[in-house]
């Protein structure tokens, strides 16, 4: 039985996109079956940010319509062997998300894969509920600073009372935090929250922290996860982090700023 | 409600055979208590309120609501349904054994459809919107027939046009995550980074043009290509897009 694990944030533009691919990317090349699922109806980006947006014909809007049979919708990655895509639908709107028509999918798909990421919508509204509704595991992504960081609060209070095991009574959803974007400098300088702020405000385990990366937008530009650039350091701190997930005790990096020598300095500054 | 019906072109001088696909428009009527004398009561009042429109009509009998119903004599209903100058051409959402006896006493069987199971597409045929209509410039996009829908703008991601028993044609760029469907042929003068399905009701004669291809898909008919399988060179070119047997052709213009 597969695991469903919803990457939400409340908030827009803080990497959930980013995050599922490089989790599910992550997760495959460690010899998992994963599927990622691209819940953002009538603003999909997955298929871009996994460089396959060349090979749609069927989306999950088809599959939940019974348009289309689920494996004539999967698109499976080209780089790992165990990593496959569900696109979603650009000319829809949420309302295409029925909870009977995504339940059914995510059932077969638990009997495929061993790990199902839903990249979550922004807000608070249908598609957002609907990726959270079904989940098992939920990865905040959060930027620091205080409207994200609010608004992964309003969403973990939304995981609490709204989602399928809130309403059943079953085990809650197991949290995790991911801060993404953090800027060593900028936060000893005062300008961004430290981890253990956002930490205290918060309060579930922290996951990862990926640290602001010139490769990230690159990445994405260029349809490759970032975790698969193995020059990048948002690269390793994901990788770090879907290690954290499987149970793996590994230190946390790129938490400081990088220790330059004058030279160092000299070269940043003409730059 | 449409339903495809197969029909056989006039036999030609070289004896060839041709099949060809058509869509008519047919009439169903639900059926939901065969042996009742009432419903027969019913339809007869129902046909005098205009005995012209129901004389010779072809209709599809719907047995949705029969599935756990006795068995009946269809034979027996055809028979008296033509007394209605009615003429019930298949059945539609029967069971296996109303299916059966519907074969033997002549008639067809309808599959998909609305009101019955969703039908599953085939591996290379694609549909589109069956639930629901499309939205967007959809309400402007019924031309009276013979007429071209003229789209002026461009059509950006998430817009869908459907020029329903027409051809189209657009002036200016469909950007990618946008989609045009036509009943007939798609010419698009600027770029189309969108999805472009014509013929969508079965129409393999149905083309697209267009000025600068960089397509995410391109379909005629329910065949389709996607962009990773567009030849390179023709990328950014003006280009027709056809069907030859089964193959989407995708061609330089002249």
């Amino acid at each position: 039985m597969g695991k469903v694990i919803v990457m939400t944030s409340g908030k827009g533009g803080v990497g959930k996109t980013t995050t599922s691919a490089a989790f599910s990317a992550g997760l495959a090349s460690r010899g998992h079956k994963t599927v990622v699922i691209d819940f953002d109806v009538g603003l999909r980006n997955l298929d871009l940010i996994m460089g396959c947006e060349r090979r749609v014909v069927f989306d999950f809007v088809h599959v939940i319509n019974g348009d289309a049979r689920l494996n004539q919708a999967l698109i499976r990655d080209k780089r790992l062997e165990h990593l496959y895509i569900l696109p979603t639908s650009q000319t829809r709107d949420k309302d295409a998300l029925t909870r009977e028509g995504v339940e059914r999918v995510l059932t077969e798909l638990r009997e495929q894969f061993e790990y199902i990421i839903c990249d979550s919508p922004a807000g608070i509204e249908r598609g957002a509920l609907m990726a959270l509704y079904f989940a098992d595991e939920a990865i905040i992504v959060t930027n620091p600073e205080v409207s994200s960081v609010r608004d992964s609060d309003r969403i973990l209070g939304v995981l609490q009372s709204r989602s399928r095991r809130a309403e059943e009574g079953l085990d809650p959803v197991r949290e995790h935090l991911l801060l993404s974007r953090y800027d060593p400098e900028r936060v000893e300088r005062g300008e961004m929250m430290k981890v253990d702020d956002v930490l205290e405000i918060l309060a579930i385990p922290l996951l990862g922290v990926i640290p602001e990366s010139r490769s990230v937008l690159k990445a994405s530009n260029v349809g490759t996860p970032v975790i698969l650039d193995p020059q990048s350091a948002a690269g390793d701190a994901y990788r770090d982090a879907v290690g954290r997930f499987l149970g793996e005790s590994l230190p946390f990096r790129f938490m400081r700023p990088e220790r330059r020598g004058l030279f160092q300095r000299f070269l940043r500054r003409s730059a | 409600m449409t339903a495809p019906v197969r029909k056989a072109g006039p036999a030609e001088e070289t004896v060839s055979i041709q099949f060809r696909g058509g869509l008519y428009t047919l009439m169903r009527l639900k059926i939901s208590n065969p042996r009742d004398q009432a419903f027969f009561t019913a339809l007869m009042t129902k046909i005098a309120q205009a005995p012209d429109f129901f004389r010779h009509a072809p209709v599809v009998l719907d047995l949705q609501d029969l599935a756990d119903a006795p068995p009946f004599n269809m034979a027996e209903l055809i028979r008296r349904l033509r007394q209605h100058q009615l003429v019930p051409v298949a059945v539609a959402n029967g069971t296996d054994e109303q299916n059966k006896s519907a074969i033997n006493a002549g008639i067809s069987i309808l599959r998909g459809g609305g009101g019955g199971e969703a039908a599953v597409p085939r591996a290379a045929e694609i549909s589109v919107l069956p639930t629901g209509e499309p939205r967007e410039a959809s309400a402007a996009a019924v031309p009276a027939a013979g007429q071209t829908l003229l789209v002026t703008q461009a059509v950006r991601s998430g817009q869908q046009i459907y020029a329903r028993h027409s051809d189209i044609v657009v002036l200016a760029s469909i950007s990618a995550g946008a989609e045009l469907l036509s009943d007939g042929h798609i010419h698009v003068y600027g770029t189309l980074r969108g999805r472009a399905h014509a013929g969508l009701k079965g129409n393999g004669a149905a083309r697209i043009f267009c000025r600068s291809l960089e397509a995410e898909l391109v379909s005629i008919a329910g065949f389709w290509r996607v962009r990773e399988d567009m030849p390179d060179d023709l990328i950014g070119k003006p280009v027709q897009v056809f069907l030859k047997g089964e193959q989407v052709v995708i061609e330089p213009l002249p």
